[in-house]
């Protein structure tokens, strides 16, 4: 088991929260701020997991199912699910999930490697494990989130 | 950012400013109006950019503008004639100073040959003219930064002596300030000039200009002039005006900040300006400024584009001369500095301003005296700031029309109070919105003012004799408009001279003036701008146009062809007239490129020619690329916006009217027309079960690719207005979909791109090949 550190800088921040039954988490200084579920304009030859766009405050941003992205299944959206807003690269995306649970700091956590596992589309996207009380929480990388999303769309 | 690199970038923003206004003195000259105030505006044009030049080492342009220079200098006390000849070469080594400024700002070298050579005409017309060899040993330094300070105002209102950047102000000061003593500018930096004009409300704020200044003479050994320039006779003064500013000279070892802090409770009830005294000897006039306007206003040394925004108010620079007088109240200002004098023991006091600082302050009177409206103010901003405050203001009128909504559906009564207040506030925010778009709105005049001298080297290119006329270059647009109209128009201009006007010859024989003419005019129009170009020459040869088409593959050489639609032919894809491909003209772009950009714009281009006499080409452009008109429509669950300027009708199809054609098509029959019809759900991918036309509504639109296509859509919701919202900031382009907008909902509503629609459309369905467009 290999310690990863989180782009060299430890004692980075991380904001967790819940997809269906499991947990992610991405780094705090990405994340714009959190608002609740408001219905997305959906956008005509885009990828599945590409909810719409949405307004935020005059910018138009599109909203990634992060369910459907990972896998998942496309969630079912309630008035409960939050959009994470993130800044990726020049980017600003919204990231449809089902709650927000916690901050962590990475300093207290060992982030580990992601274990190999054949042929799951989550494995693309998670960068690291936490294990924490018992719980294990994925690190997203928001930067391949998006890239995937281009190549797919491309 | 590097200071010294927020100097360099304003020294060019500057210099851009200064080349227009040396283009624009010479084109006066050129039209014989060679009066002294245009030959000095030249020549403190060409004397600034050299100074800056000489203060960042670019030797080439320094060395180029300094025979520049010399010529207008003699011009200028009327040794040289300013003739034609003359204004000619000046013209050219107009453009040649400029693409040294552009091989100076990005780091190139401009076309040194052509410089000499225009080095070399310059110093024909010079008397005793500097030799060419001169010319390559000209030392590039300070050499003719000697201090004249009465030519470097630069482009700011001689009538605003007191206003924050002023120059002549500045300059006044510096040199009415007497010489320091003995041990002033012993090091290398120069003593401080505090140039302080206290308005009349320092003085109604119960604060007084001798406090001031005993705390600046507190600093250190302080030098105290003042300037009375402005005292109006005792009759016509204002007794609670104020009229005197002080010079205060402070030694160079005092800290800025501290010369702040004495002004920290009257800084915005007077005109300030701090300068070292050193900076202006070292780097010349022009550095200074540059220091004096990066010192005072951070937005100037930004990098970013700027806007000029024209202040409607003048600024409080001076109180107004009030009629009625009263003599005795003159007293209190006469007191004032009376006591000013006796507080202030250790400053000596001039009583005369040095008669070298009354000169230019002296003319600066009389300008403000003239009739000539003095020239209204500007701020440079940052365009980011503009658009953000745009952007908010988009989204103020958004929310003004959500909270509209809600209180509609609150049951609140239209003659409520609420209500009559709700309508108060969407007045209100229209003006803001207006006010907001009217600051990006720009004169096209930066437009027009490069293109005399594409039509000078196009002329020359094509040995024919060129006049250009422009009308009306102040004609206003959004600036992102302005961006976009200077290749259209550069094409039509070189289309006019190079296709459309004969050679002198030829002009000759056919009985005109071996001078040809192209005009170049900008109009407001029903809410879009207009710019036209027009030619005397001889007209589209309709003949030769057409057999090119045939030849081309374009039409069918039995057509039918009205003379309009032939001369519309110059428009189309890969039609090119010129027998042999010019370096002017055909540069791989042709006509049609100009009308495609044109309309992703949203613009219309037409041309209207006769025969023998010309053709006249006209652009049509809304006036802003971030409003749009739009209809707005249903389709599916989906509100969709679909540009005003592409639909030509709307229509309910009835039942007999559409025809299936082949397994998915459908064709709608208008008059006598069969059109394609094209089901915008399904070319979206909001496809429905059901596609049935007769429920729906048509809107015929024009397209690019596939001329006329009747596009279904469910219901019609209304024109409107709307903002446009790019979609590829934060996701990336659309078929089918030009930008998105947000609606009075809050939500976002996307802009459909007829001809990405009308294309996705063809691609997708597999389709019948019978149906031939027109188009």
């Amino acid at each position: 088991m290999t310690e990863l550190s989180l782009d060299g800088r430890d004692g980075s921040e991380l904001i967790s929260f819940r997809i269906g039954e499991q947990e992610f988490c991405v780094d705090i200084m990405a994340v714009r701020e959190i608002r609740g579920w408001t219905p997305a304009t959906p956008v005509p030859h885009s990828p599945r997991f590409v909810r719409g766009v949405i307004n935020l405050r005059g910018a138009v941003l599109p909203v990634v199912d992060l369910a459907d992205r990972l896998g998942l299944g496309k969630a079912v959206e309630t008035a409960r699910h939050v959009i994470i807003v993130v800044q990726i690269g020049s980017k600003v995306v919204g990231l449809l999930v089902d709650a927000v649970c916690d901050i962590l700091s990475t300093a207290d956590h060992v982030v580990q490697k992601t274990p190999d596992l054949a042929g799951d589309q989550m494995q693309s996207f998670v960068k690291g494990l936490i294990a924490l009380e018992g719980r294990m929480i994925s690190l997203i990388d928001l930067g391949l989130v998006l890239d995937a999303q281009q190549a797919e769309a491309a | 950012m590097d200071p010294m690199d927020a100097i360099r970038t304003t020294f060019f923003i500057e210099c851009d400013e200064l080349l227009a206004q040396l283009e624009e003195g010479l084109m006066a000259m050129e039209q014989g109006s060679a009066d002294a105030e245009t030959i000095n505006s030249v020549f403190r044009a060409v004397h600034s950019v050299k100074g800056g030049g000489g203060a960042f080492g670019l030797d080439p342009l320094v060395r180029f503008s300094h025979v520049f220079e010399t010529l207008l200098d003699q011009i200028r006390s009327s040794q040289v004639e300013p003739t034609e000849a003359v204004v000619a070469t000046l013209l050219r080594a107009a453009d040649m100073l400029a693409d040294h400024v552009a091989a100076a700002r990005d780091g190139g070298v401009a076309d040194e040959a052509r410089s000499e050579q225009i080095a070399a005409a310059i110093m024909s017309h010079t008397i005793g003219g500097a030799s060419a060899a001169e010319y390559q040993e000209q030392p590039a330094e300070i050499e003719g930064l000697d201090f004249k300070p009465q030519m470097i105002s630069l482009d700011l209102p001689p009538a605003a002596p007191a206003d924050d950047f002023d120059l002549s102000a500045l300059l006044a000061g510096a040199a009415a300030a007497p010489e320091p003593s003995a041990d002033g500018d012993a090091d290398g930096e120069g003593d401080w000039i505090v140039n302080f004009a206290p308005h009349a409300s320092l003085y109604a704020k119960a604060n007084d200009s001798v406090l001031v200044i005993r705390e600046l003479s507190g600093l250190g050994e302080a030098t105290v002039t003042y300037n009375d320039e402005m005292l109006p006779t005792l009759d016509e003064m204002d007794p609670a005006g104020a009229y005197l500013s002080w010079t205060v000279r402070l030694p160079a070892s005092v800290h800025e900040e501290d010369i702040r802090e004495a002004f920290a409770f009257v800084d915005e009830d007077c005109d300030l300006e701090i300068v070292r005294d050193g900076a202006i000897e070292a780097a010349g006039p022009d550095i200074a400024s540059l220091l004096a306007a990066v010192s005072d206003t951070p937005a100037a040394a930004e990098p970013a584009s700027s806007v000029d925004l024209p202040a409607s108010a003048p600024a409080d620079i001076q109180p107004a001369p009030t009629p009625p007088p009263a003599p005795v109240a003159a007293q209190p200002e006469t007191a004032r500095v009376v006591s000013l004098m006796d507080l202030a023991p250790p400053v000596e006091t001039l009583t005369q301003a040095a008669p070298s600082a009354a000169a230019p302050a002296a003319s600066a009177a009389v300008a403000a005296g003239a009739p000539v409206p003095p020239p209204p103010q500007t701020i440079r901003v940052d365009l980011d700031r503009v658009d953000r405050l745009i952007n908010l203001v988009g989204e103020l009128v958004i929310n003004q029309a959500m909270l509209a909504q809600r209180v509609m559906e609150s049951g609140a009564g239209k003659a409520t109070d609420v209500n009559l207040a709700i309508t108060d506030l969407e007045l209100l925010t229209r003006n803001i919105q207006d006010s907001v778009m009217a600051i990006r709105a720009q004169p096209v005049k930066s437009v027009f003012q490069r293109m005399p001298r594409l039509v000078r080297e196009v002329g020359e290119a094509t040995q024919k004799r060129v006049r250009l006329i422009t009308e009306g270059e102040g004609t206003e647009v959004d600036k992102t408009v302005v961006e976009k109209l200077s290749d259209p128009i550069t094409h039509m201009i070189r289309n006019a001279i190079d296709h459309g006007l004969e050679t002198p010859a030829e002009r000759e024989a056919a009985g005109k003036p071996a001078e040809g003419t192209v005009r170049l005019t900008a109009a407001h129009r029903s809410g879009r701008i207009v710019i036209e170009v027009s030619d005397d020459g001889r007209g589209v040869d309709r003949a030769r146009v057409k057999a090119k088409a045939v030849e081309k593959g374009l039409i069918s050489p039995e057509a039918q062809l009205t003379d309009e639609e032939i001369d519309n032919l110059i428009f189309a894809p890969g039609f090119s007239t010129a027998a042999t491909v010019s370096d002017i003209s055909g540069r791989g772009v042709g006509m049609d490129v100009v009308k495609r950009s044109v309309q992703a714009l949203g613009g219309r281009i037409t041309i209207v020619s006769t025969p023998g006499q010309g053709s006249r080409f006209s652009l049509s452009l809304p006036l802003t690329l971030a409003v749009l008109d739009g209809m707005v429509v249903t389709v599916g669950d989906q509100t969709l916006v679909a540009p005003l300027t592409t639909i030509i009708e709307s229509l309910k199809p009835r039942a007999g009217d559409v025809r299936p054609l082949g397994p998915n098509n459908f064709v709608l029959k208008i008059r006598d027309a069969f059109v394609p019809l094209v089901d915008t759900g399904a070319a979206l991918g909001f496809g429905k079960s059901k596609f049935d036309p007769t429920e729906g509504v048509a809107l015929l639109v024009e397209s690019d690719v596939a001329g006329q296509v009747a596009l279904m859509v469910d219901h019609i919701q209304g024109q409107r207005q709307v903002v446009i919202k790019s979609l590829e900031t934060n996701y990336r382009p659309t078929d089918g979909v030009a930008a998105a907008t947000i609606l009075g909902d809050g939500r976002v509503a996307l802009i459909l791109d007829i001809d990405g629609l009308v294309t996705a459309h063809r691609k997708a369905p597999p389709r019948a090949e019978t149906l031939a467009m027109t188009g």
